[in-house]
């Protein structure tokens, strides 16, 4: 009889903070349902860069990519640029691709911010906010890292200074 | 923890004041009047007191933390009101700043608190997990004792019981048979048990209580499974008009849905027609009276791939009112906000300015300006440099706020048989600034907008729990305050015919039916202890 209280209580109890946890856990990453976050699988999209390219992330599979959404107005962006631009040249023979994806400019604008800044890495241009849309960007910049298995190993909004980045290419460096 | 056996054979749980069966007190110090809300019953929060279990379940047992989880999460919520929620400021605004430069220091305090999301705020779901927990367990440890100790009830109660109730009398002789009939008249239960009675009538009330705990329960797992995927979308939609965009929250394994804004439109009543005139005619300004967006909904096939140009198939078309969504699937849109004249496209015309001859005109368009426009005959202009939303930076440079163009603004390099090198211009809205003396400009020659629209997307699988928890809850709270539990037990004694009765609530209804009994029967007039001291 007491034993089958003390089941029936702790089962009860049991089962009411399992909802309340799991509803806490969806709360703090429910924003559009589609918030990508570390652990996930990077979502595949297809852009065009800066020079007419099409860039598919699917592509980089085997390397890591440093997934940089950004705009020229936005000044944490701008700060970090000359920091990835050396970077990138460091680990590009390292297996690791920078891709800044450009979130709704015109090309004009950025084609003048890319050639003052000397960028080499690709600029997928998203016009129509798709991919920053299912990618569930918020503020920028936001960085999401993604490793050689296309699995999301890092996010962040903050600006980021040249030692965060190097020690990111190194966590993504296959 | 021994049960107790009362004089009457009834053995009763540990805690019990009152004999389940005959309601003689178990202790000498135990008031009847008092003990009658539960009964008398063990509450069994207050019996055991042993594992970590028992103490979390005690403590949520208790209606006094139920009460202050209420006053707590009140005073949550209202804070949360103070100022608007994150999903109310203006888009494209970074909350960070926001509430500073909108409500100061105060605004900051907010922000840093994280009062901005508060009601997703995973202290706040805590709060309201707790309230859930302490309604589940106090209705438990209330609910199931209370309703065995109505169902184990006697007809015979103890000679303490019946005196200590606040209606008792005491008739010389009274005719059992008769006062069965009356009461039975009134629609009242009557038992007998050895030539004593027992008549109850309105024993559901008893559970309204639980019944309104209940439909909390379902309400508050509605809200809950809101934050579950694929239960709950509220999203907003921008479109531009001609333009095409991804309604969020519908992409699927079969595709993506995409909205075409086809046109946005704003009518306003007519002040001068005679039927509006009157009411109007006190109203400054504009009244609006529709606002809707035309629209096509479009599904992508479902290999598309995100950021791709993608395959769209038409759905349907359909008109969005305020209040008249458009729907599809599980899901809804709901005409939210517009956006009048965004400028879309900007017409310059080259000019020589001794002459005020024009060699060409062209036309930029604010989302995508060319590179390069070619006039013709040797004459060009170049976009060196564009600022869609143009502001003059800390550095005196200029620069640009955002992506929008609200405030285009543009360096022209303007080439010409007679320039072959260049002249650069910086244009504006409203300004023009060469760099030296140059032989032409670019002259203003109008300017194309489009409006948007602002559409709610909501998907709520969650509306029907809430709304049955709602009418549980109604139903609950109307079966325990518009019925009430009477209950009149006729005892033989020595010394006479015993009369006692006892309600929850509504002591004027009883004392009606009581007047009315012993107007019907011999019995004499119960006598209302607390009105006597009055």
């Amino acid at each position: 009889m007491k034993k089958k209280r003390l089941w029936f209580r702790s089962a009860l109890l049991a089962i009411l903070v399992i909802a309340i946890g799991y509803t806490i856990y969806n709360s703090i990453f429910e924003e559009s349902g589609t918030y990508i976050k570390k652990g996930d699988k990077a979502p595949n999209f297809v852009l065009t860069d800066l020079n007419g390219n099409r860039v598919e992330l699917e592509d980089y599979r085997g390397k890591g990519v440093f997934l940089n959404f950004w705009g020229t107005w936005c000044k944490p962006c701008e700060r970090e640029m000359p920091y990835m631009q050396r970077q990138y040249e460091t680990y590009k023979e390292q297996g690791v691709e920078i891709l800044a994806v450009n979130v709704s400019e015109t090309n004009v604008s950025v084609k003048n911010f890319a050639d003052r800044y000397r960028l080499t890495f690709p600029i997928p241009m998203d016009k129509q906010r798709e991919v920053t849309k299912a990618y569930g960007i918020g503020p920028i910049p936001t960085t999401i890292l993604i490793d050689k298995n296309g699995k999301v190993v890092g996010r962040t909004s903050e600006s980021l200074s040249e030692k965060k980045i190097i020690s990111f290419m190194e966590k993504i460096k296959p | 923890m021994q049960s107790i056996t009362c004089e009457c054979g009834h053995s009763n749980p540990y805690g019990t004041s009152l004999c389940q069966a005959c309601g003689k007190p178990l202790d000498s110090d135990v008031e009847v009047l008092s003990s009658m809300r539960y009964e008398g019953s063990a509450r069994r929060s207050q019996t055991y007191k042993k594992t970590f279990v028992d103490h979390t379940w005690n403590f949520f047992s208790s209606v006094r933390v139920g009460v202050w989880l209420i006053i707590i999460i009140l005073v949550a919520a209202a804070i949360g009101t103070i100022f608007p929620q994150e999903t109310f400021i203006p888009p494209n605004v970074d909350p960070a700043t926001h509430y500073e430069s909108e409500y100061g220091t105060l605004g900051l305090i907010y922000y840093l608190l994280g009062f901005h999301k508060l009601y997703g705020s995973w202290w706040f779901i805590i709060l309201l997990g707790m309230l859930g927990l302490s309604i589940i367990i106090a209705s438990l440890d209330r609910g199931i004792p209370l309703y065995k100790a109505l169902k184990t009830q006697r007809v015979t109660r103890h000679d303490q019981f019946m005196k200590n109730q606040r209606l008792f009398s005491v008739s010389e002789e009274a005719e059992l048979e008769e006062i069965k009939y009356t009461l039975e008249s009134l629609r009242y239960k009557v038992r007998e048990e050895k030539g004593n009675l027992f008549a109850e009538k309105g024993r559901f009330s008893r559970w309204g209580a639980y019944v309104n705990h209940v439909g909390l329960i379902i309400f508050l797992t509605g809200a809950m499974l809101r934050f579950f995927p694929g239960m709950y979308v509220d999203e907003i939609l921008w479109v531009r008009e001609g333009e095409k965009a991804s309604i969020p929250g519908t992409k699927s394994d079969d595709g993506q849905y995409y909205l075409e804004n086809k046109e946005f439109i704003l009518e306003m009543y007519d002040k001068e027609e005679k039927k509006f005139n009157s009411a109007l005619s006190s109203v400054d300004g504009e009244v609006a009276k529709n606002y809707q967006s035309n629209v096509t909904l479009y599904k992508t096939t479902p290999n598309h791939t995100i950021g791709e140009e993608p395959e769209l198939i038409k759905v349907k078309d359909g008109e969005i009112r305020v209040n008249e969504p458009f729907k599809f699937d599980s899901f809804a849109l709901y005409q939210t906000d517009f956006k009048l004249n965004e400028f879309s496209k900007m017409s310059f015309e080259l000019e020589e300015k001794a002459t005020g001859k024009k060699f060409g005109k062209l036309t930029v368009d604010l989302h995508e300006p060319e590179k390069k426009y070619d006039l013709g005959n040797g004459y060009r202009v170049e976009i060196e440099e564009y600022f869609p939303n143009f502001i003059l930076n800390e550095q005196s440079q200029p620069s640009t706020v955002n992506n929008l163009p609200d405030n285009p603004a543009f360096v022209f390099s303007m080439y010409s048989p007679e320039t072959p090198k260049g002249e650069k211009a910086f244009v504006g809205i409203q300004k023009n600034i060469e760099a030296g003396e140059n032989q032409f400009k670019m002259s203003f020659a109008g300017i194309e907008t489009k409006d948007l629209t602002a559409l709610t997307v909501r998907k709520d699988h969650t509306l029907w729990i809430i709304a049955l928890g709602g009418v549980i809850f109604m139903i609950g709270v109307t079966q325990g305050l518009y019925w009430n539990y009477r209950r009149i037990w006729i005892k033989q004694n020595q010394d006479g015919v015993w009369a006692a009765a006892h309600t929850n609530k509504n002591w004027y209804g009883l004392k009606k039916d009581l007047d009315f009994l012993s107007e019907k029967t011999s019995l004499i007039a119960l006598v209302d202890k607390e009105s006597d001291t009055k």
